[in-house]
This record gives structure tokens, C-alpha cells and sequence, in this order.
């Protein structure tokens, strides 16, 4: 068991010995601290995260997450109660070894991605090394496989602030990474980037954990990102953990109305549209191919007809297998010939239900476009199973 | 009522107090006025025993590279430079940077560790800041009668006036510049197990480095000014003629002194200001 967390508080203020009393009796957030001036950051939370998981901990603003995760490795001194890494308690031990445990044990991942400025990108990676005393070509090394790992190898000597949003906690990630930790600490590591990058990091956060397997605890306050990465999911509300469990579990059982509250919004048909559920186009050029290409496209990956665009993924129309081997046995060569112009688009922000409307009854996928060009398509599976997901939700909450 | 109050001796007790403290520590201060009044001379001697243009040359050459390979702040130092050496104040130019030199560097020397101090320890904050605020706010010429009992009269004594009146921003500047590192990042140093040491060469100094700079370069500015006031405890240099233009009423002579310690100011501020600016 690599965390092992045992009624772990944490009260900001002086008198936290009265403020622990008063939460024994009962009172609540708002009552310590009108009473007492003290904030109860994290109250009395208990739970366990396995080897190789992906434990995410979501809860609204000031719900205590990001103290709950500083005291994972004592950044934040607790109040009371026992982390155990390993089983050592965090909580208790000295200095030294506090320090051994943060160099080797565990990495964390910053919200604002906290790269020293005035180091380059393999610099900033090597940090965790370079404090360890690892020698200079040593660390440089695993830095660079660290920074090729997260697809930053070509950035080694640029300086932090010449890297995008997304680039740049690639670094943060890489430089968690060149440590090789156990546990990975991820302070809302992806709230800073626009949800289109968010996104590929999420991806890729799930790409390398599934080759790496590292125990990571990762902190959002979103649900919708919670529910694609976590394996398991704690929902805090003022300090305390209200619920853990599986993502399933979470969405069709809330323990209580605050639960219910965060998840009620996941209407998941409202929320997702074309652009998160299509997939990546097979297409024949109109001007370079012929009946022969398509239809030999279209028997390796097992469709009934392909789009057709032109050298600048401009969609054209499409042609169905039937039709191609026909126009090859009568010696057509034009697609232009036997191609349908008739498709059925939609742009990447149409909503799934508006999607299941036109799909519902088109004899092909529909076609994902952006000023007329091809982007993606979207196949009748997609589409309806992203609508039960919804309506499962839905009934539970009726 | 109030005239009922017997006067407090105070300037008494001064005046008891610094013969005292010259008394019981002259086994330092006359090796520091011996060794260091020798430092100070010869190398203010040996700088003059440069050939000038020697020295034109460097400066510009200096000034050149500083600058991002411009020629506005080169062009300046050797007109200004040839100028002073037209006006004969060459040699008196020579031994107000040697004067400069040294108290700034010895300010720097301690500032940065006190302010280092001051950045670490929110009661070493509480101490010090008002200790500062009084060495500023006292008239400069003050320092230089306590100078003068401790180190007799010349250059030693004008480089601790000016080390007392120009410390202070340097070590303020380095306490607000370590302050001013943001919580994220001292959290990622330490996330990572930095040591303190390894926390405060590796990331907040680093991190503040701009903003101490900028206290050097206040600091090297205010001993410059206060090494002209030091020629009136008999330091040589720049201030000397001025004082004695002044003692004259012979504003020709002042003024052109005055103009020889602006050309100094300006070519020493760039530098420092520069050296900031690169990387
Ligand atoms: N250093 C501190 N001193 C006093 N109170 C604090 C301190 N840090 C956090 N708190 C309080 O503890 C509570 C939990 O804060 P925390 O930052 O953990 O919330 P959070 O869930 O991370 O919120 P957010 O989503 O805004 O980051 C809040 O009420 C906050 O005001
Ligand atoms: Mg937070």
C-alpha cells in the first residue's frame, strides 16, 4: 500500500487545539471559524491509495484540496493524524528523512507549472536530480529521457517562457518524472490550460501511467476530468471527504445531495458534441485516386463506403463499396464519376443529440467539417453510446 | 513645567561611548586604518600610473559589450572621460573609484548576507529594519565624526561613513527580492527536498537577482555621493576639489569638479545597471 492516510487534519490559525474540540463536538467550518478564527483546511480524512492507481481527489473551490495534497509530503505540517508512505508516517519523521522521502519517493506537479525561469527546459528537468548530487551527465541523461518521454525532446535548451501552456507543464511533468517516484502529486496540474490541451494532456497522462504505472493522487475540480483519468475518486466539501469510489460509482450512487449537486450537471449528450466523439477520417483523394484505391482502403478497414476529398481534405462526397466495384468492372476511373455529393455534416460543436437526429437515418457516418474541410467522422455507435451514458445518469437522478 | 526637567545628557554619553568603543578596540581599528589606508592608496596609485587612455579605451571597450554592442553609452565615457582628463582632475577621478571600489564592495559584502538574514527570520526582519531606516535617515556628515575617532582622518574613514550610509538598500533589496520569490516556486524546491542551502543558491537567489542588483546599484550610488562628503575628513579625490572651490567661492572650479563626479555617476550607473540587464 504506498499512501496510507489516517485521520489527517489540518487547522490554519493559533488555536487549533480548541478548533479540533469544537470539530469533536460537531460545529461546523463556518462555527470554528467565527468562534475561533481558525480554518479548518482538512478534517480528519482517512483513505487509501493502491499501488499503480490513479486516485483523484475533486471537490469545489476551498474545499481543501490543495492542503490535503501538501500534506502528502508535508509541505503543509498537519495538525493531527498519520500519512504513511511505505510504511513510514510522513507525519512524525525527521527532517532528513522527510527530504530523502520527497527526493526519491515523490514528485509533485504544480498548477501554474512553477519552472524556474532562468533555467532551460532540460535544466528545470534535471532539478530533482541535480538536489540529489546526481553528477552532471548522469542527470542530464535522465532528464532528457524524461523530457522525450512527455514529447519535449527537440525543446531541451529553450527557456521555459518560450514554451506554450501546454509545452511548459510538459516540462513541469517531465521534471516530476526524471526522479522516477513512486507517487506523482498533481495539483490541478491541467486547470491552467485551455480544455483543447487539457485534453491531450489527459490523454497523455493516461498513455504514459498505463507503460508507467506510477501511483499518482490527482487533484481537480472538475468532474468531467475526474471521471476520464481516475481510477477511483474522493469528493471533499469543507475539509472532510464525503465520498470515495470508482467513477461508476460516483455518477449512480452519490453518498449525498452534495454529491448529487456536483454530478447532476454531467448530462453527458448536453455536454459532449461532434468534436469528442469523432474519429480520425479514412478518405481517397479525388484527383490521385481511383475506384481500385477506395475500394482496397475500404477492405482493409472493413467500411461500406469512404468520404471523398480533394488534395486540401476539402470533402467532395463519398462512394459506397458497391458502387466502386461496379465503376471498376465497367473500367471507370473517375470517382468524380460515381461519387454521392450528398453528405451529411455537421460542424465540431453540434451537440450529440442534435447529431442523433441526422445520423438516425443516414446510410453513412457523418462527416465532422470545418470551413468545408474534412475533420473528422462520426459512426451511429458513437453517438448512441454516449447517449445512454447520458440518460443512465439521468435516471438516476429522477 | 517642561524647563523643570534637567537636560539629559545625551550627546555626552555619545561622545563617552565612542571613546570608549575607540579605546577599547583601537587593536582593530589601527591595523584596519594601517593595512586598509595602505590598500587604498596603492591602489589608487598604481590605478593612476595607468596611462589614461589606457583606461579610456577599456571603459568603452567595457561599456561597448555591456550595452548589447551599442556605442551611445561607449561614445559618453570617453568624451566624458577625455573631459576630465582635460580639466587635470584625472588623478583625483582615480581615487574617488578607488574610494567607490572598495565601500561599495564591502557594503555588498555584508548587505547581501544580512539581507539574506533579514529574508529568512521574520525577527531579524523586525530588528534590522529599523536599524537601517536610522543609518539612511542620520545626516550623512554625522558618520563622519565617529569615522574620524576610529580611523583618524583620510581614506579609511570615508569608506566606513560610506559603508554605514550606503549598506542599507543592498540588504533591503535582497531581503524583498528573496521575499518576492513566489510561494509556488519555494513549494516546487521544496517538493523536490531541497536543503536550505541548496534552496537559497539554487532558487531564490537566482530568482532574485534582478532585484538585488537594483540594491547595488542604489548602494553604489549612495557611496559615490558619500565619498564626496568623505573629503571633508581628508579624502582625497573628486570631493576635495569641490570642497575647496566651495571654501574659495570659486564656482568655475566647483562646477567643473561637480561635472567630474556626474560623468563618473552616470558611467558607473549604466554599468551596474547593465550588468543586470545581460544574460
Ligand atoms: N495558509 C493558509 N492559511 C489559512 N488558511 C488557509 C491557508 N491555505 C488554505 N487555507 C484555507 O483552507 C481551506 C482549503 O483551502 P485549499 O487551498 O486547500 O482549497 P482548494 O480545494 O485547493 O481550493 P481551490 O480549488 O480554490 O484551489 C480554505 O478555506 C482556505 O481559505
Ligand atoms: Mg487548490
Amino acid at each position: 500500500m504506498p499512501i496510507k492516510v489516517e485521520n489527517l487534519s489540518k487547522i490554519f490559525g493559533k488555536k487549533t487545539k480548541e478548533a479540533t474540540r469544537l470539530l469533536d463536538e460537531g460545529y461546523s467550518k463556518e462555527d470554528i471559524l467565527e468562534k475561533t478564527g481558525c480554518t479548518v483546511g482538512v478534517n480528519r480524512a482517512t483513505f487509501e491509495v493502491e499501488e499503480g492507481e490513479v486516485f483523484v481527489i475533486m471537490g469545489l473551490s476551498g474545499s481543501g484540496k490543495s492542503t490535503l495534497v501538501r500534506l502528502l509530503n508535508r509541505l503543509i505540517e498537519p495538525t493531527e493524524g498519520s500519512v504513511e508512505i511505505d510504511g513510514q508516517n510522513l507525519a512524525t519523521m525527521n527532517k532528513e528523512d522527510l527530504r530523502e522521502i520527497r527526493r526519491t519517493k515523490m514528485s509533485m506537479v504544480f498548477q501554474r507549472f512553477a519552472l524556474f525561469p532562468f533555467r532551460s527546459v532540460r535544466e528545470n528537468a534535471e532539478f530533482g536530480l541535480e538536489i540529489q548530487g546526481m553528477e552532471k551527465e548522469e542527470r542530464s541523461q535522465k532528464a532528457e529521457e524524461a523530457l522525450e518521454l512527455v514529447g519535449l525532446g527537440g525543446y531541451v535548451e529553450q527557456l521555459p517562457s518560450q514554451l506554450s501552456g501546454g509545452m511548459q507543464q510538459r516540462v513541469g511533468l517531465a521534471r516530476a518524472l526524471a526522479n522516477d517516484p513512486e507517487v506523482l502529486l498533481m495539483d490541478e496540474a491541467f486547470s491552467a490550460l485551455d480544455p483543447l490541451i487539457r485534453k491531450d494532456m489527459q490523454d497523455e497522462l493516461l498513455d504514459l501511467q498505463e507503460k508507467m504505472q506510477k501511483t499518482i493522487v490527482f487533484i481537480t475540480h472538475d468532474l468531467d476530468e475526474a471521471l476520464r483519468i481516475g481510477d477511483r475518486i474522493a469528493l471533499m466539501k469543507d475539509g472532510s471527504i464525503v465520498q470515495i469510489g470508482s467513477p461508476e460509482e460516483i455518477l449512480t450512487n452519490p453518498a449525498n445531495d452534495y454529491v448529487e449537486k456536483f454530478v447532476e450537471d454531467v448530462d453527458r449528450s448536453k455536454v459532449l458534441t461532434a468534436e469528442h466523439i469523432m474519429k480520425r477520417p479514412e478518405t481517397v483523394d479525388y484527383d490521385k485516386h481511383g475506384p481500385r484505391v477506395a475500394l482496397e482502403r475500404m477492405r482493409e478497414q472493413g467500411l461500406s463506403s469512404i468520404f471523398v476529398t480533394d488534395r486540401s481534405r476539402n470533402l467532395k462526397g463519398y462512394v459506397t463499396a458497391d458502387e466502386a466495384r461496379q465503376a471498376r468492372e465497367s473500367g471507370i476511373e473517375k470517382l468524380s464519376e460515381i461519387m454521392k455529393t450528398e453528405v451529411p455534416t455537421v460542424d465540431k460543436d453540434t451537440q450529440i443529440q442534435d447529431i442523433f437526429n441526422i445520423i438516425h437515418d443516414s446510410p453513412v457516418p457523418v462527416a465532422v467539417t470545418e470551413d468545408g474541410k474534412l475533420r473528422g467522422i462520426i459512426v451511429r455507435g458513437a453517438v448512441i453510446a454516449a447517449l445512454a451514458d447520458g440518460n443512465e445518469v439521468d435516471a438516476d437522478d429522477a | 513645567m517642561l524647563d523643570n526637567i534637567p537636560q539629559i545628557p545625551v550627546a555626552e554619553w555619545i561622545d563617552d561611548g565612542v571613546d570608549n568603543i575607540t579605546d577599547w578596540f583601537s587593536f582593530i581599528f589601527n591595523p584596519i586604518q594601517d593595512g586598509f589606508g595602505w590598500l587604498l592608496d596603492t591602489s589608487a596609485e598604481y590605478l593612476a600610473m595607468v596611462p589614461p587612455f589606457i583606461i579610456i579605451i577599456l571603459v568603452a571597450l567595457i561599456a561597448f559589450f555591456l550595452s548589447g554592442k551599442k556605442f551611445g553609452l561607449a561614445a559618453f565615457s570617453i568624451v566624458g572621460l577625455i573631459f576630465i582628463h582635460n580639466q587635470e582632475l584625472w588623478e583625483q577621478l582615480m581615487f574617488t573609484f578607488t574610494l567607490v571600489f572598495y565601500a561599495s564592495l564591502i557594503s555588498v559584502i555584508v548587505g547581501i548576507p544580512f539581507g539574506i538574514l533579514m529574508s529568512k527570520s521574520n525577527i531579524a526582519q523586525n530588528i534590522i529594519t529599523p536599524v537601517l531606516d536610522f543609518m539612511q535617515t542620520m545626516p550623512a556628515f554625522v558618520y563622519l565624526i565617529p569615522a574620524v575617532a576610529f580611523f583618524g582622518i583620510g581614506m579609511v574613514p570615508g569608506v566606513f561613513a560610506s559603508f554605514v550610509f550606503a549598506t542599507p538598500p543592498v540588504v533591503r533589496f535582497t531581503n524583498l527580492g528573496i521575499r518576492q520569490v513566489s510561494d509556488e516556486l519555494v513549494e516546487a524546491s521544496d517538493a523536490f527536498g531541497t536543503t536550505g542551502s541548496q534552496k537559497l543558491f539554487k532558487v531564490e537567489l537566482p530568482m532574485a537577482k534582478t532585484t538585488i542588483m537594483a540594491g547595488v546599484n542604489q548602494t553604489v550610488m549612495l557611496s559615490l555621493s558619500m565619498v564626496v562628503i568623505a573629503s571633508m575628513i581628508g579624502a582625497p579625490g573628486l570631493g576635495r576639489d569641490v570642497l575647496s572651490a566651495l571654501q574659495r567661492a570659486e564656482a568655475g572650479t566647483g562646477f567643473v569638479a561637480g561635472f567630474g563626479i556626474v560623468i563618473l555617476a552616470i558611467i558607473i550607473d549604466r554599468f551596474t545597471q547593465s550588468l543586470n540587464k545581460g544574460k
